[in-house]
């Protein structure tokens, strides 16, 4: 049951079911049942044996899939197979984390006061998001969600690139089109966030296919991978679904990663499904899983480093990681959680497992941190987030133009006449619009 | 009657053996009987047809062909050969075209991808999962990464699954990306459309109306071989993700002589296919061949003469071409299959009354032939969608007005 199906079939029908898996379509009937065989060969379950006993399989017999750690609460290396990331990295990535959760407190209180109109932060996921991100090459792809700041610090996304979206400045990439929070970036590789749930997933597996297609075309280009990030809450979307199924039977290099943080907005995981997890749905698609403690940026770094090498092997194959962690956060400022689980609940895991807390007392056993530091990062951090929050707040807005922009390559006749009317209606009501916020203010809307 | 044994021997004739066309059309015929006194609703001959090329001189004069194409050689293609013939050519000419879909890699269920897969290789064309929301999302992301992604939805009655992909996601990408300026461009989807005679609720719809209410994307309908391999061509190398939609009716149906060179032909412009004075009627795809034949008949009876306009890209649609006919005659109707409920005609006749130009030389309300409000029915598709007789009866009503 847990073998994977290819290697199954390598074990055991090395040619022909191959031929099906590089998908020459007309082999399927060549598959015969040898009659007296102890195994069943229906082209749909090749290496099946047949059984006499009518047993039902049952989900609780089958133990949990463990839950891979490498480093103990009190930050340790636990794991003895694995090299020690470098100090310089641990320390960036310590750095990053608390980047994003000083970021988060300021912007969630100044949602709270009305500077933004909307936040989401990722408190007690900062770990699964700068720890994975760490184990990507610069090429790599990414596709996530929308709780995933840490993902964007560890590639390289300046704070004064997420106040630019968060504000809807003229220096926003998006031009002051999405939401706050629907960051994107296509130096850093990672695709502009939407707000429809799981969408990405299958997106995801199309452009792994797509990487992959470029590298057999072109064998000097480098090896990359598609990591495409989502909360568990969406995998019950049937893009998930989709995903993992033709990323599979598309052998498409692409690393699934889900937060599995125990709440979709109030929907606890016990409404969300009732299978162990969101990992035990990998080997059903014929996929390669694994769950990690994602308290543990160095397990969920490692895991990403082995699925990163997993799926550039033999041309290609999808990924699963599951990391469990807990949304310590409300789900967004329009969310306040306590009204669906208890403020104690929350308190004890902000205290008892935290993946900053457990890598500051990694780096303390190092001797690479110490109180001193951690005042000064802090600090240096908390005036960093606010001097580019000022300079966010005070930039002109995009030109008004941008609304009419990019629904096509070109703009239309229709789209080009309706900017002319609104331009219109601008100069004969000036008294009913403030254009002024707006760079270039009304002018901008000449045709 | 030699016409009725003439379309019954064709019906026999061109029903290929069920391997080969796993959905066969080509039998409608054989459901439907000519009624003996029929004047009107006589069955489209495609052999005589105007809108068709019957010899590769007149598939060669076509003005929107380069010179070179136009020097060059024709073959007789039906519409689902020419489809063949322009992913052959797209596949041939540019490694980052793929194409995959539901049973596309034995050469689709309607032959469109025949070869393609032994011809270019089993990892640009293939077959995915049976899953329309994967196939589209699959499409979406690897056209974000710079290929040119061809997507097949076996039926347009079973794109829904894969609309939240096309409306929030393809549609939106290039906006929401804004400066950082990636986008699917690549991206096209085909899809079998409209009725057969026998399809029924989920093998006959044209669901072409849902997607013009969305801004980001184009919506071509081809009418004929020609049409359909330029057209296809241009969508593939568009830079906007475009949902291509082919009347099926027309997959065997509609022979003429193809030009065999690559070419494409322009998106978003209507091609007036005869000229008129009196009234204008604006269609696309199959019922096209329904208007020819009616404009025949009324212009032989009321002593008038028609204009008739292809708009050939139902959104976004050159609202130029159809003002300016109308402006001309005054008159029009538009005419398509799906239903008339917020269909292609609502938003033409709209924007015709809503034009001051052409609203003040209007001599008659726009009205439109469409298919009744309603699904369909298997036995009633010939009671539903446009025929001779409707149409016929609309351009008196117009020119009585
Ligand atoms: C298709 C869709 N349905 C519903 C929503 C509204 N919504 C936004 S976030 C969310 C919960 C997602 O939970 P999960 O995937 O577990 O991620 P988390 O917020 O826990 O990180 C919902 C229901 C949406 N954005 N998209």
């Amino acid at each position: 049951m847990k073998t994977s199906l290819p290697r199954l079939v390598r074990n055991h029908r090395p040619t022909t079911f191959l031929r099906i898996l590089t998908h020459s379509p007309r082999w399927s009937s060549s598959l015969s049942q040898r009659p007296g065989a102890a195994g069943v060969t229906f082209p749909g379950a090749v290496n099946s044996k047949f059984t006499s006993a009518l047993t039902f399989e049952h989900p609780s017999t089958y133990p949990a899939i463990p839950t891979y750690r490498c480093t103990s609460p009190d930050g340790h290396l636990i794991d003895s197979t694995i090299l020690p990331c470098p100090d310089a990295l641990a320390l960036a990535m310590y750095e990053n984390m608390i980047s994003v959760s000083i970021m988060d407190l300021i912007m969630f209180d100044a949602q709270r006061q009305g500077r933004l109109s909307f936040y989401m932060t990722s408190q007690g996921e900062e770990g699964t998001c700068v720890g994975s991100a760490s184990a990507l090459e610069k090429g790599d792809v990414v596709f996530s969600q929308y709780r995933e700041a840490g993902v964007f610090v560890q590639r390289g996304y300046k704070l004064s690139d997420f106040m630019a979206q968060l504000f809807a400045n003229r220096r926003d990439g998006g031009k002051g089109r999405n939401m706050p929070v629907h960051y994107g970036s296509k130096e850093l590789n990672i695709h502009t966030i939407s707000s429809p749930l799981a969408t990405q997933i299958p997106q995801a597996a199309g452009a792994a296919y797509a990487l992959k297609m470029q590298r057999l075309q072109n064998p000097d280009l480098p090896p990359r991978v598609v990591a495409c990030y989502f909360g568990e809450g969406a995998a019950s979307e049937g893009d998930f679904h989709a995903a993992l199924n033709i990323a599979a039977t598309r052998s498409c290099p692409v690393i699934f990663i889900c937060r599995n943080n125990g709440y979709a907005i109030s929907t606890p995981t016990l409404e969300q499904y009732r299978g162990d997890g969101i990992a035990s749905r990998g080997t059903g698609y014929g996929i390669d899983t694994i769950r990690v403690d994602g308290n543990d940026i160095f397990a969920v770094r490692e895991a990403t480093l082995k699925a990163r090498e997993l799926a550039l092997k033999d041309g290609g194959r999808p990924v699963l990681i599951e990391a469990m962690s807990y949304r310590i956060s409300h789900h967004s400022t329009s969310d306040d959680s306590f009204a669906y689980r208890a403020r104690v609940e929350v308190e004890d895991w902000k205290r008892r497992d935290n993946p900053i807390t457990r890598l500051r007392k990694y780096l303390e056993n190092k001797a690479l941190w110490d109180d001193e530091r951690e005042a000064e990062a802090r600090t240096r951090i908390r005036r960093d987030v606010l001097k580019a929050f000022g300079d966010a707040e005070k930039e002109l807005k995009p030109p008004l133009r941008a609304m009419f922009e990019d629904v096509y390559e070109e703009m239309t006749p229709e789209i080009r006449a309706q900017m002319g009317e609104l331009r219109e209606i601008l100069d004969t009501y000036p008294a009913e619009y403030d254009v002024g916020e707006f760079e270039g203010g009304k002018d901008s809307l000449e045709k | 009657m030699p016409l009725i044994a003439r379309i019954y021997r064709r019906g026999i004739t061109s029903s290929r053996p069920l391997i080969n066309n796993v959905f066969n059309i080509q039998t409608s015929c054989l459901y439907s009987t000519l009624p003996p006194n029929a004047r009107l609703n006589i069955p489209t001959d495609y052999s005589t047809t105007p809108l068709l090329a019957h010899n590769s001189q007149s598939a060669l004069q076509n003005p929107e062909l380069s010179p070179e194409v136009r020097n060059g050689t024709t073959k007789r293609m039906n519409l689902f050969q020419s489809i063949n013939d322009a992913l052959s050519i797209s596949l041939a000419e540019d490694d980052s075209v793929i194409l995959f879909g539901e049973d596309v890699a034995f050469g689709g269920v309607f032959r469109c991808s025949m070869k393609l897969a032994e011809n270019y290789g089993s990892e640009r064309v293939f077959n995915t999962p049976l899953s329309e929301q994967g196939i589209v999302g699959f499409a979406i992301g690897a056209a974000a990464e710079g290929m040119k992604a061809v997507a097949e939805i076996q039926f347009a009655d079973y794109v829904y699954p894969a609309f939240d992909q096309l409306v929030n996601e393809a549609a939106k990408f290039r906006y929401r990306d804004g400066a950082e300026g990636r986008h699917v461009g690549g991206l096209t989807v085909r899809m079998p459309c409209g009725g057969v005679g026998h399809g029924a609720l989920y093998h006959s719809q044209s669901p072409e109306s849902l997607f013009t209410h969305i801004p980001g994307l184009r919506v071509i309908m081809p009418r004929s071989p020609i049409q359909a391999k330029g057209l296809l061509l241009s969508a593939i190398a568009s830079g906007d993700p475009c949902v291509f939609m082919e009347p099926k009716v027309l997959y065997r149906a509609a022979v003429e002589q193809v030009p065999t060179a690559s070419y494409t032909l322009p998106l978003s412009k209507a091609e007036i296919l005869k000229e008129g004075k009196d009234l204008t009627i604006i269609s696309y795809g199959h019922p096209l061949y329904i208007c020819s034949a009616a404009i025949e008949k009324a212009e032989k009876d009321f002593g008038i003469s028609i204009e008739l306009i292809d708009l050939r890209t139902v959104y976004p649609w050159d609202k130029e071409c159809v003002l300016k006919s109308v402006q001309k005659t005054g008159r029009c109707l538009v005419v398509h299959e799906s239903m008339v409920n917020a269909g292609i005609g609502a938003e033409v006749a709209a924007s015709i009354q809503e034009d001051k130009e052409t609203f003040l030389r209007l001599e008659a309300p726009v009205m439109r032939v469409a298919g009744w409000s309603i699904h369909m029915g298997l036995l009633f598709e010939r009671f539903n969608i446009p025929d001779v007789a409707r149409v016929y009866d609309k351009i008196k009503q117009a020119v009585e007005y």
